[in-house]
């Protein structure tokens, strides 16, 4: 790999994003009206589970069909395009909200997940995370999923709820959300 | 209640240099876990990053088009109805992968604060003069060799209050997407030769002196255009991409 060039480093994304990385719509993947539209939910929290007021999270996901979207049109937003990438900033009680649609399986058993990345101030590089999908029978075989034990494991599956799915970001502590790094990084 | 008394700048830069003494060369990206940052106290995770190989939607990133971007907003300077106040810049450069593929009609996303060092941001407290003709916030898509040009104002260093007499050196701050969803990162650009560079814990995350100059532009005076701005070059290695790209793949 001596070829590889050596990346650039990341940074915090700081205190002051709010008036440059959201946008009208951005959390809306799809119309919150619409009869498939589910909400994915949940806040981000830190090692005293408190609420972090500045966080920004980013979700990345294939179609119900399990397609992986390349369509542009995620901030433009013109209500029929489904891009499968949103941003969301926590409020005040630390809770981000996506409309959405649940992912499907991009291949034949493979466990359907969103992929999540988690920016805020104090944190001083990107996170990336997967939410999973509960209740999925490829759960069980699925590679990330079994290399950890089961309270490790826990963090990592949504939970069901009235509206969809609730998915806390605990960034450290006894439920510290397991984070992803990936070969290259 | 007792309020925290805040460190002084030798206590934090005593920190800063102890944790450069040992660390392991080649770090590469900031430590999450990094005290003279006390925001980070209570925001690192504390076990270590589960290593797995993408898969699925990890492989691919999100497409953004002209539906999505126009392209008047790189130019930070145009966006109200006088000129704001400071040194008018360029800021240009390319976003590779790390096999230095360009990253093609992909989103870039900046943000900064004013010439005097202040942010649009509420909360924001620094008792420095808003600019009514300076947001501070603008996007472009690159282009086919990976190529993207701001436009803008050269912006102020800031004081804030992760210890007694902190100030962050300027810097734009910047947001990219690479051509995987596992190259996603924000990073902040800096200008040469800042002396508050040694001060700053955030900088100073990277403890690897060839990975920090990274995150510094370069003047460039071919980019400098006359009677009218100064020019900075940086360019941005993603890290690299795990997709198997074809050879007759448009990826430029
Ligand atoms: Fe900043």
């Amino acid at each position: 790999m001596s070829d590889r060039l050596r990346p650039t480093p990341g940074q915090t994304v700081g205190p002051f994003f709010h008036y440059a990385l959201p946008f009208a719509g951005d959390s809306e993947l799809v119309p919150p009206g619409r009869p498939d539209a589910i909400r994915l939910h949940g806040r981000v929290l830190d090692g005293q589970v408190a609420p972090l007021q500045d966080a920004l999270v980013e979700i990345w996901q294939a179609d119900p069909e399990g397609v992986v979207v390349q369509e542009p049109g995620s901030i433009h937003r013109d209500g029929w395009t489904f891009t499968g990438w949103g941003r969301a900033a926590t409020d005040n009680t630390g809770r981000y909200s996506f409309t959405t649609l649940l992912p499907g399986a991009t291949e034949p058993g493979a466990a359907p997940f969103f992929a999540v990345t988690v920016f805020a101030r104090g944190l001083l590089n990107r996170l990336f995370t997967r939410a999973y999908v509960p209740g999925h029978p490829a759960l069980v075989d699925d590679a990330l999923l079994s290399s950890l034990d089961a309270t490790r494991r826990q963090t990592l599956v949504a939970a069901a709820d009235a509206s969809g799915l609730e998915f806390d970001i605990h960034l450290q502590g006894d439920r510290e959300t397991v984070f992803l790094t990936y070969p290259g990084h | 209640m007792t309020t925290p008394t805040l460190a002084t700048q030798s206590a934090i830069s005593d920190e800063i240099a102890e944790i450069a003494a040992g660390a392991v060369p080649g770090g590469q990206q900031p430590q999450l876990d990094y005290a003279p940052y006390r925001s980070s106290l209570l925001r690192h995770p504390t076990k270590d990053l589960q290593q797995v190989d993408p898969e699925g939607i990890e492989l691919w990133a999100p497409c953004f088009g002209h539906q999505d971007v126009d392209p008047l907003e790189a130019d930070l300077t145009i966006q109200h109805s006088g000129e704001p106040i400071g040194e008018r810049i360029t800021i240009a450069g390319r976003v590779v992968d790390g096999s230095s593929r360009p990253v093609a009609h992909q989103l870039v996303e900046i943000w900064q604060a004013n010439a005097g060092g202040r942010y649009i941001h509420q909360r924001d407290q620094h008792p420095a003069p808003l600019d009514p003709n300076f947001t501070g916030a603008g996007r472009c898509l690159t282009d086919a060799d990976g190529t993207y040009t701001f436009q803008t104002i050269k912006p102020g260093p800031y004081p804030w209050k992760n210890h007694r007499n902190a100030w962050r050196p300027a810097h734009v701050h910047f947001s990219l997407f690479g051509t995987d969803f596992t190259q996603r990162m924000i990073t902040q650009m800096y200008f040469p030769g800042d002396p508050l560079f040694a001060l700053d814990p955030i900088y100073q995350s990277i403890t690897d002196q060839d990975d920090r100059d990274r995150l510094v532009a370069t003047y460039d005076h071919d980019l400098t255009r006359p009677e009218w701005s100064t020019g900075y070059r940086w360019d941005i290695v993603l890290t690299g991409s795990h997709r198997t790209w074809m050879d007759d793949e448009d990826h430029t």
